[in-house]
């Protein structure tokens, strides 16, 4: 009966990491990449580990897998942001069918066309 | 250590669904147009590392890969902050 839940918990933290490689694979754009990355990477990685902490049932293995879970699901988020900010910041492209562009005028300089560049209170942060 | 059969099967469909979305990571990182798609493609990559090792632990039967696991992780975390920090400082052009 733990086999086949086990199976089941594997089977689908792959498939939600074949989609995080698919999405960083066709998405067009490097924000829209991140935002199919890294949410699927961090839920099937810790669909993996549960189910391997179910298939041992061992406590040791158990914490171990815990941890992993938690710095993975504490990071991840972090590291998306602190990257996305400093592309942003790089004017990396957006896709030409976004909607909205938030962090103009906020983070380093505007990069859309005609628009003159603003200086923003956060570029003293960045700087530093 | 033998696995029955469900548990034999649902491994290697998640090592066959793993590692084709390696491949996908592997191709971003080989045409991203700019660096910090590279990087998202080598934390993706990392992160399948971390469930390639999960998926080993299992069909082999070593808890030691767990660890391994954890330690990838840390790393990982520490590159991508270190690779965002130094590409808003403007280290790489």
């Amino acid at each position: 009966m733990i086999s086949v839940i086990v199976a089941a918990l594997l089977v689908l933290g792959a498939g939600f990491m074949n989609l995080a490689g698919l999405g960083i694979f066709r998405m067009p754009d490097l924000f829209t990449r991140m935002h199919a990355s890294t949410k699927g990477a961090s839920l099937g990685v810790a669909l993996l580990l549960i189910g391997s902490a179910l298939h041992f049932q061992d406590l040791a293995v158990a914490t171990k897998a815990l941890i992993t879970v938690t710095f993975i699901f504490l990071t991840a988020p972090v590291a998306a942001q602190m990257l996305g900010r400093a592309a942003y910041a790089k004017k990396v492209e957006l896709w030409e069918g976004s909607i909205i562009d938030e962090g103009r005028g906020h983070i380093g300089a505007s990069h859309v066309d005609g628009l003159e560049e603003t200086e923003p209170e956060t570029k003293k942060i960045i700087k530093t | 250590m033998e696995l029955n059969l469900i548990l034999q099967t649902g491994c290697w469909i998640a090592t066959l669904l793993l590692v084709l979305g390696m491949a996908f990571a592997f191709l971003r990182l080989l045409r991203g147009p700019s660096l910090p798609d590279r990087v998202v493609a080598l934390d993706v990559i990392a992160t399948m590392a971390i469930g390639v090792l999960a998926l080993t632990s299992i069909t082999t039967g070593q808890k030691m890969l767990l660890d391994v696991a954890l330690a990838i992780a840390i790393i990982t975390f520490l590159g991508t902050v270190a690779l965002a920090i130094s590409l808003e400082k403007g280290v790489f052009k």
